[in-house]
């Protein structure tokens, strides 16, 4: 064995190695977005799913990003044809019930999709407790500069994004995000 | 019912492989040879078992089985057949199946190929195929696994990434990769094998190696080539390679290969650099495996994927495997391996072929550098950059000119030692080559210096390459009284690998014209036309007849229809188009080119009034652009005449009579 050799490429093998671990631990697309502390895109769009009492709206009903200034806002883009969205989906309703007595509104917006394949996914799945919208040549996801599906964006009640969820969203992450909004802000005139 | 073929395949072929990795080293420490069948069994059971898995997720694929999580994230009840079968190299999961299947294809032609041949080398090579499938299959099986239960079923899924399914190339350019970088696991298996069994000491298992480097080399250069192409007609920009961290991945293990099959010659003449040609092949190896590893464990941004998982330290563990395992063998046996021959003469091909793999390796680094940089700098400052083309040019150029120069020095020159007179009969003639060329760069009006000279040395280098054949056939003319023609070919035929090898520098040779010209006198405009309206380019004028949409089956379609027009008369009709797919927020663009012997016209519809009565196009003119595509084919055809196998029964008779009378009497 020649120990010299060895030891030389070792020494060169191993800050590699090292160099791929630490960038495992890191995601290239999380590129920092622009859009958080930035006024959230208005948008008001048409309910197609209703969701569930209490926090259900009739279909045809328009949600306007205006009308709920003064609430925090969870605006979540999905579609049927999204294996990831399936992983959030159970936690987004349950997060979204436990919070039905605050000032937060939950909205599922729908993406490159039907409405007809959104309602069944939405009764496979096991419902769904907050109401989705439809998002006609997807002009809001346009606007918020969506770069695929799931994405969650939390808005304050200073209608200000106030963060970005790339991915299948935890419920802690929310909830963490949801809570420090209502704590530190002001919560307008609450729930009505 | 698939997902259960596939899932129950993928399991059985575990045992197998572990089965056969153990009979190896039992049956030759134990002299058991029956015990070597069994691991050649275990090659075929694992071909077998992968086949059907493949096989499973083909048919998941056509029938639109949303229960199966890989049909699930790429497959769609609109998009085409064609498509829909080749999406099973779309994604991480089925292209870690499609790896595997190649993989154990291979291993059951390496066994086949030479289950004759005697030693050890071939089973322990056998072994070590094995070992890289049990990689695979554990990927399959774990991270990679494609087979997992979606329930409920979806009624669609989203299709293929819109840009996978644009072009027909889809179907070629991958295959071709994976059987390039897949092949590469072969030379590394005999390497490995050489060294357990012994054998690392002859020249003989390098003789077997290049042939099979040859192979995967040249595949992978066809895949480069046909990659390159696929970007210029899909991608709307009018370029061909944007040295990004995928590219450089295909490129990095090419550079090595390429580099061995030149050292590897030195070894056979020599018997130097055996150490050398150990380290190139297990680091082409190597470097597949990390290409492999950049591009599908979501460690350097690609193509959007947001469930990357843990495939990556997976990867990292098989690679920290590998390079332990070439550290030990190298080092382990340098002492051993080292060379019993030395250099002559500065001035001998012995000399060139260590410059050109001087150069092809710092050429390796310097990509490998400016790919993994971005990583460097944000673990180290914490910011994000990326290293684009300005980098890669301004650092590779003069080691491209170097080689290019170097392909005409080489083979001019004799083993051992060139004499004054040798070096001044064989490096003065070619001159000439060089002046024409020089005189056509300046003439076509390329003023930059690495293009001047590119084209310079190309034309010294062709004219050395073609005066070898020259050489050779007048020879044959004086000895057998043949005609030009069938000395060339008789020529080529008495030494393919050689005069194979001048056909594929004469492909390199096209190729770097095609660069060079494409890239230095390209000449672009944008112009927002009104239907009638004209514009120009290069003194090409194109107009622009009509707008125009459709709604096709998976996605909507825009196109401008243009006339190329040529003295008043319009001489071609082409139509760049815009893609709208349902799943993409982006249109993918689809440009439109007329390629000719002197030039292509590419044209490519940028923006328009959805009203019909504008669009806004771009169309370039890249002179000698095809060229590119033209000398890739040399390359291969190159490769294949060096690399066919030679039939095994060979007579000696002829040999005799075709050395007898004819030459002495011409002597």
């Amino acid at each position: 064995m020649n120990w010299r050799r060895a030891s030389i490429a070792g020494l060169f093998v191993i800050p590699v190695l090292g160099l791929f671990i630490y960038g495992l631990s890191h995601d290239p697309h999380d590129i920092p977005s622009p859009l958080p502390g930035k006024p959230a895109p208005t948008f008001a769009l048409e309910v197609f799913a209703p969701g569930q009492p209490p926090l259900g709206r009739p279909i045809g009903d328009t949600v306007r990003l205006a009308e709920l200034r003064g609430q925090v806002v969870v605006l979540n883009f999905w579609a049927s044809w999204c294996l990831a969205c399936r992983d959030e989906h159970v936690t987004l309703s349950e997060v979204a019930r436990h919070y039905a007595d605050k000032p937060v509104h939950f909205v599922g917006s729908l993406y490159q999709d039907t409405p007809n394949n959104g309602r069944q996914w939405i009764a496979e799945m096991g419902g769904q407790s907050y109401p989705s919208v439809q998002d006609p040549h997807t002009r809001t996801a346009i606007d918020y500069g969506l770069y695929g599906v799931p994405e969650t964006f939390i808005i304050g009640p200073d209608g200000l994004i106030a963060h970005k969820i790339t991915g299948p969203a935890s419920a802690r992450a929310v909830a963490r995000i949801v809570d420090s909004l209502l704590a530190s802000g002001t919560p307008g005139k609450g729930a009505p | 019912m698939n997902g259960l073929v596939g899932r129950a395949a993928l399991l059985i072929t575990l045992p197998f492989i572990i089965l056969g990795i153990i009979a190896v080293p039992v049956a030759i420490k134990r002299g058991r040879r029956d015990w070597i069948a069994i691991a050649y069994g275990s090659v075929l059971a694992n071909f077998l078992l992968v086949s059907a898995a493949a096989a499973a997720m083909i048919v998941a694929l056509v029938t639109h089985d949303f229960s199966v999580s890989y049909v699930a994230q790429v497959g769609s009840r609109a998009t085409p057949l064609f498509y829909t079968i080749i999406s099973l190299w779309g994604a991480l999961e089925g292209s870690i199946l499609f790896w595997g299947w190649v993989l154990s294809l291979y291993a059951v032609a390496v066994v086949w190929f030479n289950r004759e041949r005697p030693g050890n080398l071939v089973p322990y090579s056998a072994m070590v195929l094995l070992a890289v499938s049990l990689f695979f299959s554990i990927l399959l099986i774990g991270p990679a696994n494609p087979f997992h239960v979606v329930f409920p079923v979806p009624p669609d899924g989203p299709g293929p990434n819109p840009l996978l399914q644009n072009h027909i190339l889809m179907g070629i350019h991958p295959p071709l990769l994976y059987l390039g970088y897949v092949g590469m696991s072969v030379p590394f298996a005999f390497a490995v094998g050489a060294v357990l069994s012994g054998e690392a000491e002859s020249n003989d298992w390098i003789r077997l190696t290049r042939n099979w480097t040859v192979a995967s080399w040249g595949f992978l250069s066809a895949a480069i080539i046909a990659g390159m192409w696929w970007s210029y007609d899909v991608l709307g920009w009018g370029g061909y390679w944007a040295w990004d961290p995928v590219e450089n991945a295909s490129f990095l293990p090419w550079l090595t290969a390429t580099a061995f099959l030149h050292s590897a010659m030195v070894q056979e003449r020599r018997s130097m650099l055996r150490v050398w040609n150990l380290n190139l092949v297990v680091g082409t190896f190597a470097l597949t495996i990390l290409g492999t590893f950049l591009t599908r464990s979501g460690i350097i941004s690609s193509v959007h994927a947001f469930t990357t998982g843990t495939i990556g330290y997976y990867f990292l563990v098989f690679i920290g495997l590998v390079l332990l395992t070439a550290v030990a063998m190298v080092a382990g046996n340098s002492d051993r391996l080292a060379t019993r021959g030395r250099l002559d003469s500065a001035a001998s091909r012995e000399t060139i072929f260590l410059l050109n793999n001087l150069f092809l390796t710092a050429f390796m680094l310097t990509v490998l550098v400016g790919t993994l940089f971005p990583l460097v700098a944000e673990a180290v400052r914490g910011v994000k950059v990326s290293v684009g083309g300005p980098f890669f040019n301004r650092m590779t150029l003069p080691m491209i000119a170097a080689l290019l120069f170097l392909m005409g020095v080489g083979p001019a020159l004799p083993w051992k030692v060139a004499s004054r007179a040798d070096l001044k009969e064989k490096l003065l003639p070619p001159l000439v080559g060089a002046g024409i060329m020089a005189v056509i760069a300046i003439v076509m009006g390329i003023r930059n210096f690495y293009g001047f000279l590119v084209f310079t040395f190309v034309g010294y280098s062709a004219a050395a390459n073609l005066r070898e054949y020259w050489i050779g056939a007048r020879a044959r003319r004086t000895a057998h009284g043949e005609n030009w023609a069938t000395a060339v070919v008789r020529l080529a035929a008495s030494n393919r690998r050689r005069y194979g090898g001048y056909i594929a520098h004469f492909g390199v040779f096209f190729v770097a014209l095609g660069i060079t010209a494409s890239s230095s006198l390209r000449s672009e405009r944008e112009a927002t036309l009104k239907p009638g309206d004209t514009m120009s380019v290069y003194g090409r004028t194109v107009r622009l007849k009509a707008l125009w949409g459709r709604e096709e089956k998976q996605r909507s379609v825009v196109g401008a229809t243009m006339e190329v027009i040529d003295n008043g008369t319009v001489r071609a009709t082409l139509e760049p188009r815009m893609n709208f797919y349902p799943t993409s927020q982006e249109p993918v663009p689809t440009p439109d080119v007329r390629s000719g012997v002197f030039g292509d016209l590419y044209l490519s519809l940028v923006a328009f009034r959805p009203d019909g009565s504008t669009a806004t196009v771009k169309a370039i003119y890249e002179p000698l652009l095809y060229w590119i595509w033209f000398g890739g084919g040399v390359v291969v055809l190159g490769a294949i005449i060096s690399g066919w196998p030679t039939t095994r029964r060979r007579s000696v008779v002829p040999v005799v009579i075709a050395s007898s009378n004819p030459a002495r009497d011409a002597a």
